[in-house]
């Protein structure tokens, strides 16, 4: 490698070096073309019921699911979550109007605020791009309605999605992401596959690591 | 294998027809430690049709240097290998590891050479490790022979991962009236041979032997079969020197119903 | 900076290894659980295998066309706010670090899990400048405070029993109540949860690592468990991302096929709990998110490889597949392996990052028994590499002089069948004389290697080419 020029010339003409290295050992062959992704038949084949795969996977993935007729449901589902398992009635809402725009005052016992999380907050309340069948995984990202600690700071994280919003697949899910006026991503896509976990101490699966330590997920059968 | 212009006439593999020619590679550690071996696959071959030749100019498959990045020698060892063998319809060999070395890595070590590429080729084609000769080429598993006991059965690395042998000696085996297989745990896991590595590093491969043993002894066999002698000489020699009373014996043994001599390691009474 | 390897000391940290109970404990548990869990994951994806030829295929066409994606990740990075900071070696990186560190005078910064950064040594090196690195991955967090390196490239601190992890944390948390009780492994993770929680917070920088560089959308991709690696991504006010050359990949789409084989080969799941594309630091109108997003390309030795016999070993995707499946890694750890990287891939990327002369004896350490190859997300040859580092030591002559003798004298006989067979039948009956009735031997002249741990079974006293000719002799 040369030592002259900019680290950046240096690493390019090494590389390019490399690359004419790969050349003379095809011996005149093409370099290798990209290979068409395959997309796992799981959740695309015909008749796969979507929304089923997605309950079970997401069962499987530690998480916990609750399916509500409409939007005027969610709170009073929150409120039972929270109050089923002991959590303290005081949630974290994301701004975006899908879930601060609920009618929150369905359930008085709920104490809401929207915002970011700056790490004092029991438990997040917050929309999704898409939910994916093929590994229970929904889709996060971030926006000036929805900030991504909400989704690793609190110890109880909520999503709230529209049933129409399940889709298969992971490329499914992305195509729904929505980008910047230049067509950038956000500066944030989270796929999130369950609750927080580590076997680090002795290999024993143990949920609640460093992110949140219950994922519930919350379907609503009709438009958010 | 990729048929290249020009060596059809190297190449003349074809279905298995009875009176076959075929090559025996003996291997280096059944010619000098354990000839019954080569004998009873003299037996199995000739019993299944073939016509047995075991060419002179044949005396190891290269593997200590190949394995010891001393590729000079292993491509001289090759050459000499397929000169003595090329003759022949097919070549069989009691061993997964010399039969992988012909069949894998003689074609990459000649791959650039333009002779002897095609000619390491065309031999590949037409090498097989013993069990699945017997049983997929030539069609025959039952060949007769009785032994009362419970055996289990290692898989070689090799055997398993290069020639993809797996279903053709325990199909063999079930054969043998009075044998019970019991399979072990972590088949696929490797006994700590390695060739020249169990010399090299024999800690760590006593380590991999000693739970290689746990799960023969796990399964309360009396046996322990495999179809590589450097296997079999590894795991015969740590559980005697351990003190077990499992005997070991390579499969072409057991198959051909000639189990007259002492299991490998064992004491001879004379 | 970076730690210096013992590699070259491998057979004598690995028979440290094997007499360490902890330890030995500790691997038997990882190995009864990571072959298992993979194997109940790989079964309920049909197009697994179809994933891995794909996986490896693209990897083949990144590496050979890696100035234009690099490029192209470059541009795509600037064009949403970033900064790309080309360093060719571990020394440029480790001052680029620093040097933005420095501009806001960061005090402590929070660590993602991050291979590269071990290998670049950025810990020691921030630490003696005057900035505390903290670990925030459980398992890095438990080997910092034991002061050691990783043993497994995505289980750090596979090699600590649990009781260890007590006695580590209650030496290291000092300001807690020594009586409390830690009996438990989810008391013990609850306790880190905390102490590190205020880590996050007040971290001034946050480093991660990738598992993936997009290309053509200029993001950057970590997947974790725990959700450290987002925390400390989203929290301070810069964010450094820290990757090698060869994790970029064309687009979303391609990266979907390695992330859909990463986490069955890696943990067993069939995804990990957290993958998070980041691009560019927080847009204007965006509630949370670093002010800055700079990513440090590390070449350090790799691009020497490109167009080698060694260059598939730059397909690996880290999941840490090869050392669950070996059994030399099952035998002795990682530590053994003397480096940052350990088991089978680690003996192919010891001898690159730190010269095959510091790390001679890893190429030869294992039985090329291909259980790796086999379970290998992309389909990277190890044995066949290893051979390839095994011939390079043969032809520098770093091969040992007696290796190099024994070798010569066994060829010299194996290309002389007439002698060969004379030696051999010398040998034949030799061994058998000397074992006698015995069968075998407890110890043999020039065999200590072997007899060592194992008798050597005797020979049957004539070799099969002399009993041969003498049948043949008699048929005909």
């Amino acid at each position: 490698m040369s030592t002259s020029g900019t680290g950046r010339d240096r690493m390019l003409a090494s590389i390019r070096a490399g690359i004419s290295r790969q050349a003379d050992r095809r011996h005149g062959e093409p370099a290798p073309s990209k290979p068409t992704p395959l997309i796992p038949a799981r959740a695309t084949a015909p008749g796969v019921d979507v929304v089923g795969l997605f309950r079970t996977q997401l069962i499987n993935a530690k998480a916990t699911l609750d399916e509500v007729a409409s939007r005027d449901d969610v709170p009073a589902a929150v409120a039972r979550y929270l109050a089923n398992n002991n959590f303290e009635a005081r949630v974290r809402l994301s701004p975006d109007a899908r879930v601060s725009s609920l009618p929150w005052d369905k359930a008085p016992m709920v104490e809401t605020s929207s915002g970011r999380s700056h790490g004092n907050d029991p438990t997040s309340v917050t929309p999704a791009v898409a939910a994916v069948a093929e590994t229970g995984t929904m889709v996060l990202q971030s926006s000036d309605g929805t900030p991504t600690t909400l989704h690793f700071l609190p110890d109880q994280h909520v999503v709230v999605i529209a049933k129409s919003q399940i889709v298969g697949t992971y490329e499914d899910a992305l195509a729904r992401v929505k980008r910047g006026p230049d067509g950038s991503l956000p500066r944030t896509v989270n796929f999130v596959t369950g609750p927080s976990r580590s076997a680090d101490i002795g290999k024993i699966l143990l949920m609640g690591a460093h992110g949140p330590k219950k994922l519930h997920v919350i379907v609503v059968d009709g438009e958010l | 294998m990729t048929s290249q212009p020009g060596t059809a006439q190297l190449n003349p593999q074809g279905p298995f027809k009875a009176g076959a020619n075929v090559a025996l590679f003996v291997t280096c550690l059944v010619d000098l430690f354990r000839p019954s071996v080569g004998f009873a696959a003299v037996k199995l071959l000739e019993e299944a049709g073939c016509r047995v030749s075991v060419p002179d100019a044949q005396t190891c498959c290269g593997q200590p240097a190949y394995n010891s990045g001393d590729r000079k020698t292993a491509v001289d060892i090759a050459k000499q290998t397929i000169a003595a063998f090329e003759a022949f319809d097919f070549v069989v060999a009691p061993s997964g590891s010399c039969g992988g070395m012909i069949k894998h890595h003689y074609p990459q070590l000649l791959a650039e050479d333009a002779v002897w590429g095609p000619r390491a080729e065309g031999l590949a084609a037409r090498t097989y490790e013993l069990t699945q000769f017997l049983a997929e080429q030539c069609g025959k598993t039952d060949f007769g022979a009785r032994l009362s006991g419970n055996c289990t059965y290692h898989d070689s690395c090799s055997s398993l991962r290069e020639m993809k042998v797996k279903a053709a000696p325990r199909d063999l085996l079930k054969q043998v009236a009075g044998l019970t297989l019991t399979e072990m745990e972590e088949t696929d896991a490797c006994c700590g041979f390695g060739g020249t590595f169990c010399i090299k590093f024999p800690d760590v491969s006593n380590s991999m032997a000693a739970r290689k043993v746990a799960t023969i002894d796990a399964t309360g066999a009396d046996l322990l079969l495999a179809g590589d002698l450097g296997c079999l000489m590894n795991l015969a020699g740590k559980m005697k020197r351990d003190g077990s009373r499992v005997q070991v014996r390579h499969v072409a043994e057991v198959l051909a119903g000639m189990t007259d001599e002492p299991a490998i390691g064992e004491e001879r009474n004379s | 900076m970076s730690f210096v390897p013992t590699s070259n000391a491998f057979k004598e940290n690995a028979a440290g290894a094997l007499k360490d109970v902890p330890l030995q404990e500790a691997l038997g548990i990882a190995r009864h659980h990571s072959i298992q869990t993979r194997l109940n994951t790989v079964a309920k994806m049909p197009e697994f295998e179809s994933l891995r030829d794909i996986g490896r295929d693209l990897k083949n066409h990144i590496i050979a066309n890696l100035d234009h994606y690099l490029l192209q990740f470059e541009q795509s990075v600037i064009d949403r706010g970033g900064k790309v900071h080309w360093c060719p070696d571990g020394e440029s990186a480790r001052a680029k670090v620093l040097e933005i560190c420095r501009t806001v005078n960061a005090k402590t910064v929070t660590k993602g899990k991050t291979m590269i950064g071990e290998e670049i040594g950025i810990n020691d090196f921030l630490f003696a400048n005057g900035i505390e690195p903290v670990e925030t991955d459980l398992g890095e967090y438990i080997i910092q405070l034991r002061g050691e390196t990783p043993s497994h490239i995505i289980g750090p601190a596979l090699h600590v029993t649990k009781a260890q992890v007590e006695e580590t944390f209650r030496a290291a948390h000092t300001d807690l109540d020594p009586k409390r009780n830690l009996d438990d492994a989810a008391t013990l993770m609850a306790e880190a949860r905390e102490k590190l929680r205020a880590g996050f917070l007040k971290a001034d920088v946050g480093i991660t690592g990738a598992n993936f560089l997009i290309a053509d959308e200029g993001a950057t991709t970590i997947v974790t468990n725990e959700g450290n690696g987002d925390l400390t991504q989203t929290l301070p006010r810069i964010h450094i991302v820290l990757a090698s050359i060869e994790k970029v990949v064309p687009s979303l789409k391609d990266a979907m096929t390695l992330l859909r084989i990463l986490a069955r080969s890696a943990t067993g799941q069939e995804q990990s709990v957290y993958t998070t594309f980041s691009s560019g630091p927080r847009r204007p109108s965006d509630l949370d998110g670093p002010e800055e997003f700079h990513v440090v390309l590390i070449d350090n030795g790799r691009s020497a490889y490109l167009g080698s016999d060694l260059e598939e070993m730059l397909r690996c995707i880290r999941c840490g597949a090869c050392l669950d499946h070996c059994p030399v890694y099952h035998s002795v750890g990682g530590h053994a392996y003397g480096w940052v990287y350990s088991g089978p891939i680690g003996s192919l990327l010891t001898p690159m990052l730190v010269g095959v002369e510091n790390a001679k004896p890893l190429p030869n350490a294992s039985t090329l028994c291909g259980r790796c190859e086999s379970v290998c997300p992309v389909r990277i040859p190890i044995p066949k590499l290893l051979r390839n580092w095994r011939e390079r030591e043969f032809s520098r002559a770093i091969t040992p002089q007696t290796e190099r003798s024994g070798l010569w004298f066994w060829a010299f006989m194996a290309k002389r069948p007439l002698l060969y067979r004379l030696v051999t039948r010398i040998g034949a009956r030799a061994l058998f004389n000397l074992a006698g009735q015995h069968g075998r031997l407890s110890s043999a002249p020039l065999a200590s290697g072997w007899t060592k741990h194992r008798d050597l079974p005797a020979t049957q006293g004539r070799t099969f080419q002399e009993q041969w000719k003498a049948k043949k002799g008699a048929r005909s």
